[in-house]
């Protein structure tokens, strides 16, 4: 018993041997459970999985609630690696009507990164629905596969392929760029859908689910609670009227060139019609947008992919005297009685620019002749007027007063690829002439609108809707209304100003316009019951060919659309696109055509296959 | 008065039999969050681990009653009876019993299976209790020794009493193959230390330990000369007397000889041995998919409990099977993630209030069997302890063996209740014998 009493004292080693233990393992506990996070993560790395749930795409509709775009379903097959026990290859093969090669090659990028053995991929974007049938029944047999919906877009009407644009994978530097982005991904990548890419997109949702060491599902975590919604696009509302559009591209059969019509007190664009086009639902799916895409690009001839309407520059041509016209008003330099010479050809530089046999007229009639003499005359007393001794501050002054109208410059409507057309500067022709090679006869030529100025087809639409309006415009837009509330930017109903305000200057100038198509160069384009004023003119066209040009609006009282029409080398403006614009014009104020007969030659004229059923006039 | 001696849970500690019951209890809750799944949700459902653990858990309840109501004397008069049994069985069952998983310590029984070696802890215990509370037996004589032979006889006790423990943990290890059911033996040098064990013995073990660990992460040039510069150090502190110098030149030779016998004993480890040494100490490149992912996704689920934890069966680590064995092994990584840093502390705190309880009650036992034997069941039980934490927060190599009442297993829960009720009904019986 003294033995033990004396050993007895080991029990405090003992124990508080143990006590010490337990209190380095609690604080052990302390340190990994409270302080050191990177558990947390690790944890939250293995068992958790975002998932990101597609936001559906905003639908657009026309001006009058016609559906332009909408969704279809498409299914992808997805694969997850390593959960693919004895699958038949052949018969994966078969059915995707891939090689094993492929196959593997597959199989291998959905293992390595960004890809892994444990998490699903693509392995084959949008089936067909044939493929989707076939896969769906022997699904069972392929173990580690599955299919996902997604939606794609679906054009009910395969009109306005350039104006819509298409939706495509977002590209590896965007994706790097913006971090809303993954690869793979969808992204507007041309038109309105690439113009409203966020209004339409909506907002991607994530899900966080659970997984098991398998990466099988087991259930969203904490039931959901920090899951977000996707949120589903906006629907655009447009102001292009689906009718007119399709109308307008029947019309345009057979030729190159474009009609922009717009709604000069609101700057809507009624349609936007570029030709040659292509069926915008051939743009749709991974594998079919792919191939269609590069068969659309390999065609040089017809280059349907270009929309002329906001990117083919033209010389203005004739159209080009009514800015001539409002331009000289103001500055005093011109009446509506100022009578000029024209000895078929401006006189003072030897009859050039040539003119066609016309008796010498007034303003009124110089723009129902489309004397080129006279607005010679016009184009140097502007320039050369006593305001500025120095002529160049004279063309700088004409330029920038050109430029208020639009020409030149950037309008910034929502159509992506704007291009602003050119209206050269002192600089370039000091570079081309010299800085005193050149004087204001040299560039004589730009008063009829040739030479070195050129305009896209939509600014010419603008410019009338300026004079419609006498002297402003809204900034031409193709969407109207964003999402249900309809918003729309307050840029698109602000007032822009041209140089020329004046109202009589406009009435006179209008005047002229009515002649064109009364009895000037248009008046086989009259409409009955209609007041349409216009203006025809002839683009240059030094590779072929002359460009024909019509602009007008309608009616003369409280316009209702200012249109423009380009069509490529059918020479003369009189000839094709003032009957092309009159129907327009027609079929939108009336609803109705009632010149069935130049409706019907109009479609039936192919220029780009040389079937002309007109024979062509000179004037 | 008369009457209640024989009533079955007359002079029983209390404390202990609730502490314990907490133990099960919560064990059984964790292992059901760690094997939860949604299709099996009936706790009675023995294809499922709970589901069995409560039948153990009821054979169990009808174990430590069968112990109780047995006269105390019965343990101590069968000692080396239990002892000599279960050693053959342990010696039979790889020759008997069924592979199980590579296993060759399993008697296989349908769905059920039994472990011999885990009863070998109580026998042991039983059998070292008998030897030493032996009145002729003292471990470590004290008188003086002059002589090799008196060495060897005044040690012959010692040597005796540590091949009662070595014989299993030997059998074990090299029949079985079973290294954490046999390492657990060493446990009960505590015991041996608390009857007189020098404490030299102990902190030789410690040094080796720390010299073997440290020989592993240091250079062993770097090392001996550390150790010898510490050994002509001492000698400021200790007079330099011959008998002196020898001493410490035989602990400096001795820990030399470690230091440079640890590279040999490494190398002559098996293959997932050094593995798991190096996880531990962080040796060598570990690849967090391979050897080292049951420490990583062990420390994962624990270290992302927080304080409070996830909740009950809301654990995402444990439930879907990112950490391996959750339900035996590993049962700690459930409490630490569904409980956090709060449960986790107090199922430590529990197991160690229930070892620091059984030594308050080994020491006011009359009769040394009781209290050797006491000491026994703390040690095995402080020893489970702390391996089988410590290795789940990385401060142990991995070494297979169960928290104890709190992992699955019938084997590891029925040897820990007769190894602790046995206690408990010697501990009831103490008012009742002289010495």
């Amino acid at each position: 018993m003294s033995k033990n009493a004396q050993l007895a004292d080991r029990k405090f080693i003992i124990g508080g041997f143990f006590i010490l233990v337990a209190l380095i393992y609690i604080f052990r506990l302390f340190y990994i459970q409270l302080v050191d996070d990177q558990y947390l993560k690790d944890a939250r790395n293995n068992a958790f999985r975002h998932r990101t749930e597609y936001p559906v795409r905003g639908y657009i509709f026309d001006r009058k609630g016609k559906l332009l775009v909408m969704n279809a379903q498409s299914y992808d097959l997805w694969v997850t690696p390593n959960q693919v026990k004895d699958c038949d290859t052949i018969a994966m093969c078969e059915i995707l009507e891939i090689d094993k090669k492929e196959f593997l090659k597959r199989m291998k990028k959905a293992r390595q990164a960004p890809n892994s053995p444990r998490k699903e991929s693509i392995f084959e974007k949008q089936l067909s629905p044939a493929v989707y049938a076939a896969l769906q029944e022997k699904l069972y047999r392929f173990k580690g596969f599955d299919v996902q919906s997604r939606t794609v877009r679906k054009y009910p009407r395969p009109i306005a392929a350039h104006l819509l644009g298409y939706v495509g994978e977002v590209s590896k530097e965007k994706a790097a760029k913006d971090p809303y982005y993954r690869e793979g991904d969808y992204i507007g990548v041309s038109g309105i859908e690439k113009s409203y890419e966020e209004a339409l997109r909506g907002v991607k949702g994530v899900q966080i689910v659970m997984v098991d060491v398998n990466n099988k599902t087991k259930g969203r975590y904490m039931n959901g609670m920090y899951d977000t919604l996707a949120v589903p696009g906006k629907a655009l509302f447009s102001s292009i009227d689906a009718e007119m559009q399709e109308y307008g591209e029947k019309l345009m059969h057979g030729k190159k060139g474009s009609i922009v019509a717009i709604e000069p007190s609101t700057g809507e664009i009624l349609c936007l019609v570029s030709n040659p086009s292509y069926d915008p639902n051939l743009l749709v799916g991974g594998k079919l947008r792919a191939k269609n895409y590069a068969m659309l690009q390999m065609d040089t001839l017809n280059v349907p992919l270009f929309n002329r309407a906001t990117q083919a520059m033209y010389p203005p041509g004739s159209i080009f005297k009514l800015i001539d016209a409002l331009i000289g008003q103001k500055d005093g330099v011109l009446k509506t009685s100022t009578v000029y010479p024209c000895h078929s050809g401006y006189p003072p530089m030897g009859g050039k620019p040539k003119c066609h046999a016309h008796p010498a007229c007034d303003l009124t009639h110089s723009i129902q002749q489309s004397c080129n003499s006279y607005y010679s005359y016009v184009f140097r007393s502007i320039v050369d007027q006593p305001a500025f001794p120095k002529f160049k501050d004279g063309y700088q002054h004409w330029r920038d007063a050109v430029m208020s109208f639009g020409p030149g410059t950037k309008l910034g409507y929502d159509i992506p690829y704007e291009k602003p057309g050119n209206v050269p500067s002192v600089k370039y022709y000091d570079k081309v002439f010299g800085t005193n090679g050149w004087r204001s006869n040299t560039i004589v030529s730009l008063g009829i609108g040739q030479a070195e100025l050129t305009i896209v087809p939509i600014q010419m639409a603008n410019v009338v809707s300026i004079i419609a309006n006498h002297g402003y415009y809204y900034v031409p837009h193709v969407i109207k209304g964003v999402g249900t509330e309809k918003k729309l930017d307050t840029m698109y109903t602000r007032k822009h100003y041209a140089y020329v305000t004046d109202h009589q200057i406009y009435e006179n100038v209008i005047d002229g316009m009515q002649l064109v198509v009364e009895s000037g160069t248009a008046r086989t384009s009259k409409i009955p019951d209609i007041v349409m004023c216009g203006k025809t003119g002839t683009a240059q066209n030094p590779h072929g060919k002359d460009h024909a040009v019509f602009v007008a609006f309608a009616p003369r009282e409280n316009p209702k659309i200012a249109i423009a029409c380009v069509v490529e080398n059918s020479g003369f403006g009189g000839t094709y696109a003032a009957p092309i614009v009159s129907l327009m014009v027609e079929k939108y104020l009336k609803g109705k055509i009632t010149r069935p007969d130049i409706e019907k030659r109009m479609m039936e004229v192919d220029i780009i296959n040389n079937k002309n059923l007109i024979p062509t006039k000179h004037h | 008065m008369r009457r209640d001696e024989h009533k079955l849970f007359y002079g029983v500690d209390r404390i202990t039999i609730l502490i314990y019951a907490l133990l099960v209890i919560m064990g059984w809750l964790n292992i059901y969050a760690a094997v939860y799944n949604e299709a099996h949700q009936s706790i009675f459902d023995t294809s499922q681990k709970y589901g069995k653990q409560l039948i153990w858990i009821g054979g169990a309840i009808a174990l430590a009653t069968f112990i109780l109501i047995i006269d105390a004397n019965f343990y101590t008069v069968f000692a080396y009876f239990f002892y000599g049994f279960l050693l053959l069985a342990c010696i039979a069952v790889p020759f008997l019993g069924r592979e199980v998983k590579g296993s060759r310590s399993w008697f296989r029984f349908g769905d059920f299976g039994i472990q011999p070696a885990e009863f070998m802890k109580f026998a042991t215990n039983l059998a070292l209790a008998k030897f030493l509370s032996n009145e002729n037996i003292e471990v470590e004589n004290s008188s003086r020794r002059t002589r090799l032979s008196d060495l060897i006889k005044n040690y012959k006790n010692t040597i005796f009493a540590v091949a009662i423990l070595g014989l299993p943990l030997v059998i074990i290890k090299l029949l079985q193959d079973e290294t954490g059911l046999a390492i657990v033996f060493m446990a009960f040098i505590i015991t041996l230390y608390r009857e007189g064990l020098s404490i030299n013995f102990l902190l030789f073990g410690l040094l080796s330990a720390l010299l073997f660990v440290l020989s592993l992460v240091m250079d062993s040039k770097t090392l001996i000369i550390s150790l010898s510069v510490i050994s002509l150090l001492s000698f400021v502190f200790v007079r330099r007397t011959r008998k002196n110098v020898i001493i410490v030149s035989i602990i400096l030779a001795a820990a030399s000889g470690v230091v440079l016998g640890t590279n040999y004993v490494y190398e002559h480890l098996e293959p997932h041995q050094k593995t798991r040494i190096d996880v531990l100490l962080g040796r060598g490149t570990v690849d967090l998919k391979k050897e080292g992912y049951n420490v990583n996704q062990a420390k994962i689920a624990i270290g992302s409990g927080g304080f409070f934890g996830k909740g009950y069966l809301q654990g995402t680590q444990t439930k879907y099977d990112f950490v391996p064995e959750q339900d035996t092994d590993f049962i700690f990584c459930t409490v630490g993630e569904e409980w956090g840093f709060l449960g986790s502390s107090i199922v430590i705190l529990l197991e160690l209030t229930l070892i620091l309880r059984v030594i308050f009650m080994a020491e006011r036992q009359r009769s040394d069997f009781s209290r050797i034997y006491g000491y026994g069941v703390a040690s095995v039980l402080f020893f489970h302890l702390a391996v089988n934490v410590g290795m789940t927060i990385g401060l142990m190599p991995v070494i297979g063996i169960p928290l104890p009442f709190f992992s699955y297993g019938g084997s590891s829960l029925w040897s820990f209740t007769i190894l602790l009720f046995i206690f408990i009904k010697l501990d009831a019986n103490r008012l009742l014998i002289l010495k």
